[in-house]
Order: structure tokens, then sequence, then C-alpha cells
């Protein structure tokens, strides 16, 4: 015949499952982020000092195109002779976004009609001063551009 | 089964390392129970936020990467892409802020009830040690996420320790690497707060658990000698403790959550300064001293003379036990609970003026 | 060298003598030829006389004469200290000619030595065109000088007008004085880019003066509260037009009705080309409207605003357009638009805010919100085309960035819920653990709770 348990047996087994349960609880709420932390991110990281601005095999020669720099746009310019450039989008006049022109073959702000030239240098138009200059790393297919 | 194979570990370990010495010591070790118990615990929180800041701290320099170029936007990928690298990056900070909370709060309750008296002076020195530490690892970690604020508070700092006499000028460059606040001074800060401050800490605190483990919990002098209850601190008092370390950590989790730290803007040397830049809320009271004093006192410079005033404070601070003649010999020191009450209130108004202001 | 004993002077061999002697010799003819060549170094800054006609070779008689002089015969002799000609070492002479070798008036005030005095009005820019206008003669001072500004000159209003006998009109020195002349490019020259309209504004701005002209003189007023005159004189943007950008400076001419587009069209280049393919412009040329100022105006041009389209009240479509007919329509299709990518835009922006002071992380959306943005001033521009079709061709690919931008940022509010789920989740674990662990602890101490 099964004899009862008592009260405090019965007490202290509770207490003991409650007491697991909770700790296991607490425990996977602190391990479960900790470990999904240090499993690592699938986004490369943006650090400003190197940004993955395009692919080689994306970019046709004689074309231009715009990619983040930090929080500032910046465009990355193939040649029409297959040079890889790359400098800062933001126009010099009154910060409006840069455009690489395939017909100019330069790069040429919409806003005051300002041009620059392949090697940033402002040609013509209200433009003061020349684009900032990245440099590009060419690995592989991948263009990293950094603060020249 | 199950009970014989653990202690057949144990045993395996014990005759190796003589773990029963320490094992005899847990199992008698007792915390004495009276009206200002209650203070006993806050030691304990301060080691748990401590251990919090060292493993978010691990955590978070897989991600870190110190430089000019790098520091903020590597903090910026944590709290963005990482997972949860929001949630361990803001524990990192809160817990910081707590962590010197409850140091304050320990300090002040072991200065207060003369706890340093014989035969625990080491244990004061060594904690006021640790003390200088942490306010350490609070300035160089400020600065790693090389933000507008961090760049700033770190500037007045460093030209803060530049105007102490003699030593100044050498030590603001050691501090900075150089005569600016820049790269340099990030690596510096980050071999600071990451590495030497870490080693002198452990060593630190090692003493210190050490002595403590050795002489006991110390019982103000005005209930010594009544009879009270004690607890064994194997399972007793650890249970307590460890319910108050649940109690920060789900306060932590709470003010991470919804009150996430800022980043904030990246530091730009060229600037000019943000208007309203302070340091962080724990230097606030000498902050707002040094700009209360005028620009000269007789001959020396205000801000010297501030400078040295809090450099004599803190050697002072330390001496304590040493300079407590009375409480030494087992007797009232009201001199001495005043001069605490004062720095007390000092620091309390101090920090509110600056906030305010 | 060899001594017999010691004590004895050093005697040296013949041939040490000589090669001693020879090289003593070569030293100090090379000390002579360099001294030499070093006097023939166009050192100072005087030019060569000859190069320059009636430049001063020390003696300047003009100068030593009219210094003693009083007021109005002195003071070009001040002005001249601070003028462009001078200090390229044109004197007096070099302009009026005359003898600067001499002393006495008669002599060096002889005409038979070129000395013409004072121009009269209508002569002065064949007076400065002497040099100005002379190719050859310039370009030993700066090739890249024009050389034409005569010739422009006379196609002026200005020019033409002075032919006729108008001895009231601008001449060369109305604008650019005639003693302390100053380049273009000196911040104090009264033709330096920020100090035109006052220029103009001496003859224009004056009623007095414009009275036989029946024109208006309230252009450099209108222009000083335009958007140009503030990126001029206020933000010290040199590139923006004032009145000779945009009028010629030595040809002024108000441009002709066809031109007006060509004109503004020199900056504003892509409004100008949608507007010569666009439906407004032979009907403007026939109505005898000048293009981009009928809506914009030509001295007090505001920066444009989305208001200024459509058919509401502050509207310029309404002007010529009324309901029902192609334009309306059009107008209203078009403000539409880029009402639509507008509010798109600002709806975004304003979660994004929203999300960002939460403590979320919306640094990428926010940067992509910009090439909406982008593309908003661009669908601006294309309302030149007075096409809908175009416009919304511009719009939509906004419209579509800032739909990216929204959900990105609607993302970020339910990824903040999410954590705030989360947090929930686990203090119910934590505070339930407290409650566990303080059962724990009144259970293993009794009812008592300790042992003594």
């Amino acid at each position: 015949m099964e004899q009862p348990i008592r009260p405090v047996k019965a007490r202290r087994r509770f207490v003991n499952f409650l007491l697991g349960t909770s700790i296991g609880g607490t425990l996977i709420s602190v391990l479960y982020p900790v470990l999904r932390f240090l499993i690592p991110p699938e986004v490369v990281e943006s650090a400003q000092s190197n940004v993955l601005a395009g692919r080689v095999s994306e970019l046709r020669p004689n074309s231009g195109v715009i990619f983040k720099f930090g929080s500032q746009p910046g465009i990355l310019i193939k040649t029409p002779a297959g040079e890889i450039r790359a400098f800062s989008a933001t126009c010099a006049h009154l910060q409006c976004t840069v455009q690489y022109r395939d017909d100019l073959h330069h790069v040429w702000c919409a806003c005051h009609n300002g041009h620059y030239d392949l090697n940033g240098k402002n040609i013509s138009g209200p433009p003061p001063r020349p684009l900032e200059q990245y440099a590009v790393n060419v690995r592989g297919d991948e263009i990293f551009v950094s603060k020249g | 089964m199950k009970l014989v194979r653990v202690n057949g570990i144990y045993d395996w370990l014990d005759d190796r390392l003589g773990l029963e010495p320490l094992a005899a010591h847990a199992r008698e070790k007792v915390v004495p129970l009276h009206r200002h118990s209650i203070w006993y615990y806050f030691g304990g929180m301060t080691l748990f936020l401590f251990g919090v800041q060292v493993l978010t701290g691990i955590l978070l320099l897989l991600y870190y990467r110190p430089g000019e170029d790098t520091a903020f936007e590597s903090v910026q990928f944590i709290i963005a892409d990482v997972p949860f690298g929001w949630l361990i990056r803001s524990i990192h900070s809160w817990s910081a802020n707590l962590m010197i909370a409850t140091l304050f709060i320990h300090m002040f309750s072991v200065y207060l009830l003369k706890a340093y008296r014989s035969p625990r002076e080491l244990t004061w020195v060594s904690g006021t040690l640790m003390f200088f530490i942490v306010l350490g690892f609070g300035f160089s970690g400020y600065l790693l996420p090389w933000n507008k604020l961090a760049f700033f508070a770190t500037k007045v700092g460093t030209e803060v320790t530049g105007v102490v006499p003699v030593v100044g000028h050498f030590s603001a460059r050691l501090l900075r690497g150089g005569d600016y606040v820049n790269g340099a001074t990030l690596t510096r800060f980050y071999g600071l707060h990451i590495s030497i401050l870490p080693l002198a800490a452990f060593g630190v605190l090692f003493v210190h658990l050490l002595l403590i483990q050795r002489m006991g919990m110390s019982v103000p002098r005005s209930v010594e000698g009544q009879q009270m209850k004690t607890v064994k601190f194997v399972p007793n008092f650890a249970l307590r403790d460890l319910m108050g370390w649940l109690v920060i950590l789900a306060l932590l989790a709470t003010l991470a959550t919804l009150f996430p730290w800022e980043l904030g803007e990246k530091a730009d040397p060229f600037a000019s300064a943000p208007a309203g830049i302070k340091p962080e809320w724990f230097f606030i009271f000498m902050f707002q001293t040094l700009k209360f004093l005028p620009a000269k006192i007789g001959p020396v410079d205000g801000e010297v003379l501030g400078v040295v005033a809090f450099g004599v404070a803190a050697l002072f601070w330390l001496l304590v036990p040493f300079l407590d003649r009375k409480s030494a010999r087992g007797e009232k020191s009201p001199v001495f609970t005043l001069i605490g009450v004062i720095a007390l209130l000092y620091i309390t108004v101090m920090t509110v003026i600056g906030y305010l202001t | 060298m060899k001594r017999d004993r010691l004590g004895d002077k050093p005697r040296f061999e013949p041939w040490q003598r000589r090669v001693k002697t020879a090289a003593l010799s070569a030293f100090l003819l090379t000390l002579l030829v360099t001294w030499v060549l070093a006097q023939r170094e166009p050192g100072s800054a005087t030019r060569s006389p000859q190069s320059v006609p009636g430049a001063a070779t020390g003696k300047d008689s003009c100068v030593t004469c009219h210094t003693t002089l009083q007021n109005q015969l002195s003071a070009p002799i001040t002005a001249m200290q601070d003028d462009v000609h001078a200090k390229h070492g044109l004197s007096c002479a070099g302009c009026h000619g005359g003898n600067p070798n001499e002393d006495d008036a008669s002599r060096s005030h002889d005409p038979r030595k070129g000395y013409v005095g004072k121009p009269k009005l209508k002569d002065v820019p064949q007076f400065c065109g002497k040099c100005h206008s002379n190719a050859e003669f310039m370009k030993t001072f700066n090739p890249a000088l024009r050389v034409d500004q005569e010739t422009e000159y006379f196609t002026s209003v200005h020019g033409k007008l002075s032919r006729q006998g108008d001895q009231n009109v601008a001449t060369c020195s109305s604008c650019h004085g005639f003693h302390g002349i100053k380049a273009v490019n000196d911040p104090n020259a009264p033709v330096y880019p920020v100090k035109v309209a006052e220029t103009c504004g001496k003859c224009h701005a004056s009623v007095e003066h414009m009275r036989p002209y029946s024109i208006a003189t309230d252009q450099v007023e209108k222009y000083s509260r335009s958007v140009h005159s503030e990126a001029l004189m206020k933000k010290l943007d040199l590139s923006a037009p004032t009145c000779n950008d945009c009028h010629g400076n030595h040809g002024a001419t108000p441009p002709g009705l066809t031109s007006v587009a060509n004109v503004c069209g020199n900056c504003h280049s892509r409004q100008g080309e949608l507007f010569e393919k666009s439906p407004h412009k032979i009907p403007f040329a026939e109505a005898q409207l000048a293009a981009c100022v009928v809506c914009h105006s030509n001295h007090e041009i505001h920066p444009p605003t989305d208001e200024m389209l459509g058919v509401g009240q502050e509207a310029t479509c309404v002007s010529c357009h009324t309901d029902g007919d192609a334009g309306f329509k059009a107008a209203q299709g078009m403000r539409r638009q880029i009402d639509e990518l507008a509010a798109h835009i600002n709806t975004a922006d304003q979660l994004l805010s929203r999300a960002a002071r939460s403590g979320m992380e919306v640094a990428r959306p926010q940067f992509d919100l910009k090439d909406a943005r982008d593309k908003l001033v661009n669908a601006r521009v294309v309302i030149h085309s007075f096409s809908p079709a175009q416009v919304e061709a511009a719009t939509k690919p906004g419209v579509d960035v800032a739909r990216k931008a929204l959900q990105a940022g609607e993302h970020s509010l339910s990824e903040l819920r999410r954590r705030r789920k989360g947090l929930a989740v686990s203090l119910v674990f934590i505070l339930l653990t407290v409650v566990a662990v303080y059962f724990k602890v009144r259970q293993i101490e009794g009812r008592g709770g300790a042992d003594t």
C-alpha cells in the first residue's frame, strides 16, 4: 500500500522543482543571447575604413555606381580605359549627389551643372573644390574602398 | 550511485589539490545577523556586477575594434547587426554604472560602520585601491566607443590631470599617448581597460577576498558583544546573496531593454565641443567642484588647488584605518563619522548640482 | 713634401707647387665668373623698359610734379599706388602719353609725344583698347586674357548709346575705375562678383539717372531679395549669378526673349533642356513670354516651392490655365505625383526617427531614404518637361525607395516589440527564481530562519 507522502517532503519536492525549473529558465535566458551573440552574423562588417563598394564583374567600363561609405554616398567609377576609381559623391557646391555621365566620360552634378574630371577635379560650373578621392583595393571580384 | 561518483571525483581532486581546508572553511563560515547586516550584501553585489562586466566585456571584445577609423563603426555594428549585440552592450554600460553605485554604497557603509578598524586595515586599503581601479575602468571604458560625448569628456578629464603640479604634464601625456586626445589615446585606454586594469583588479580583489575569509565579517561597534544570531554562509547567506543578485540581474535586463544606451555621433577631433559636455556621473562631483573654485586663490591657480585637494582627500581615504586611532582602540570615533557624513553629503550635493546646471 | 730635419720648414716638390697655383687660379676664376653672372640676373621687379611703352625708367616727371599739386591733380598719384597696371610697371605716360623724362609741363604734356590728357567719355573704350585690344601686347602679360572687350562693348546697349553721343552711359572707367584699377579677382575691386550689383546699381538704381531711358530702377533691390543674392552675398558662393552672369559684362544687354532659357540653362542645364523640348517653348515664344521669367521672375528669384505647381492659390500654372484645359489637368497630375513622393518620404522619415529615438539602429534605412530625397529633387526638375508621364517616371522609383525605408522602420519597431517580449519572458524566469530561492531559504532554515 502506498504511504501518503508527508506534507513537508512534498513541499520540499515542490520547492526543489520550482528552484530547478526557474534556475533552468534563467540560465537559458542568459545563455541563449550569449550563444547567439557568439555566432558570427551573416552581414559583413561595414566598417567605414573598408567598404565593399561593388564587384568587378558587375561594373561595366564607362559607368559609375553610388555606394554607402559610412553615412555618406560615394561613387565607384570604371573609366572607359577600365581603371576603377572611387570618390565622395557629395558635390562640393551645395551637397547634391553627383553622377557619372557616360556620354561625357566624367562626373556631373545635375543640380547646377557642375563638372568634375576623372581625377575628381572640379573643371566647370559652380563647384569650388575637387571631390575627395578614396583608395580602391580589388581582391578577386570584390572592390573595397577606404579613405585615401 | 550518483553520489558516490561525485564524491569519487571530489576525493580525486582533493588528493591532488588539497581542497578539504577550503571546503571546511566554506562549511564553517558564518555571517552574523544584526540590525546593520543589510550592508553586508553590497560587497557581494559589487562583485556580481563586476562579474557581469567581465563576461559582457569579453563578449564585446570579440567584435570591438580599437582605432579612430574602426571603433565607432564596430560598436555600431554590434548594436545593429550582431544578434543580441544591443543587449550585451547596453548591459555592459548599465552594469558599469550600477556597479559604481553599489561600490559607493559598500564603501560608505563600511566607512561609517568603521569596519576598517583593526585588524581589517589592509582589507580597507585593498578596497580603496579597487575603488581607484574601478574609476579607471569607468574613465577608460567610456572613451572606447569613440563618440562625441566620450571624446570631449576624455579631453576635459586628461586636461584636469595635466593641472597637477610637477607631475601633471607628464602624466597627462602618459595617459593620452601624446599631447592631444587621438587614436593613440584610444589604444592606450583599450590596453588599460582590457588588460592592465583587469590584472590589477584581480590581484587586489584576490587579496581583498582572502582577507575577508581569514577575518570573517566585521561587526559594528554599536552591536559588538551582544548576543546575536548567525547564519551559515553556505547555503543560507549565499542563497540570500543570490536573491539580491537575481533582482539586480532583472533590473539590468529591464534597463538595457527599455532604456538602451545611446551611441551618439562619431567623434570629430576638429569640431568644436558641443554645449554642455559633462563627464560620467561618478566624476561630476569633482568636475563641479573645479567649476566652483575661483580662477585664482592667492598665488595659486584655483584648479591646481582643487586637484591637489582631491589628491590629498584620496590619500586620506586610503589611510583612514591608520589615522583613526580611536576606532583602532575600539572606541567611538565621532570625528571620523562626521568626516564620512560630510564626504557623502558633499558628493551627493555636488552631483545633483552638476546635473541641474 | 719633405723635411730634412725636425724643425725645418717643409719644402714642396716643383710639381706640387704647380698644382697649387693652378687650383688657386681656377678657384678665383670661378668666383669672378659667378659674381659677373649674378649681376646679370633679373632680380628686381621692374621690367625691361622696352617691353612696356612709356614705362618709367627711374625718372618719372609726372609723379614728381603732380605729387606737389593740389586735390584733383595729385589724387591720381595716391590712387595709382594700389593699381594693377602700376604693379606691372605701367605709369601715367603709358595711358596718357606724353614724355615722363621732361620736367617742363609743355614738353612733358607734348601732344607730339602722344599726350592725350583726360580722355572724353566716348573715347574711353579706345583709350583702354589701345592695349587691351592688342592681342600681341596683352599676351606678354597673361596669354589667357580676352582682348575683345572693346568690340563687345560696342554691341552692348551702353556702347551703342555711347556711339550716338550719350555722355551718361557706362564705359570702361564707370565700372573698373580709372586710377586705382584692381584685378577682377581682388575682393576690393568694384567688379568683384560680390560688388557687381552695387556697381551696376550706381546708375541703374538711381531714378534721376535712369529717367531719360524709361527703364525700371528696382532691379538691384529686387535682386537683393533673391536666392542668388543670398548665395553670393551671404554665403559667399562666388559661383552664384549676379548682373553680369545673365546680362554679360562688356556686351551688357538684357537676354532676348528666346535666349532667357539658354542663359538660365547655363547653370540650370537640365531645366533648360527639358523646357526646350516641352510644350511651353513655342507658345511662350509666340506670346512674347520670356520662358523661365514667366514663372520664376528675373531679378527677384525666390527658391521655388511645391505650391507654385498645380492649381492651388499660390500656383503659377493657373495664371494661364483654367479648369478643363489640358494644361490644368497636367498641372494637377504633376502636383499629385510630387506630393505623393514627398508624403511617402515624410512618413518613412518620421517612423525611422521614432525607431532611432527608441534606441534602434536605423542608420542604413536613413541613408537609403536620402536616395528617395534625391529622386524628389530630380522629379521637381522633371516638372519643366510639363509632362505628367515623365514626372511619374521620376517619382515612382523614389516612392519605391521610400516604401522600403518605411518597411525597414516598421521592421525595426516590431523588433523592438520582440525585444520587450523577450525581456518579459526572462523577467518571469528571474523573478520566479527569486521566489523559489526565498522558499528554499525558508525551507532550510525551518520556521525560525536561523540557527544560533
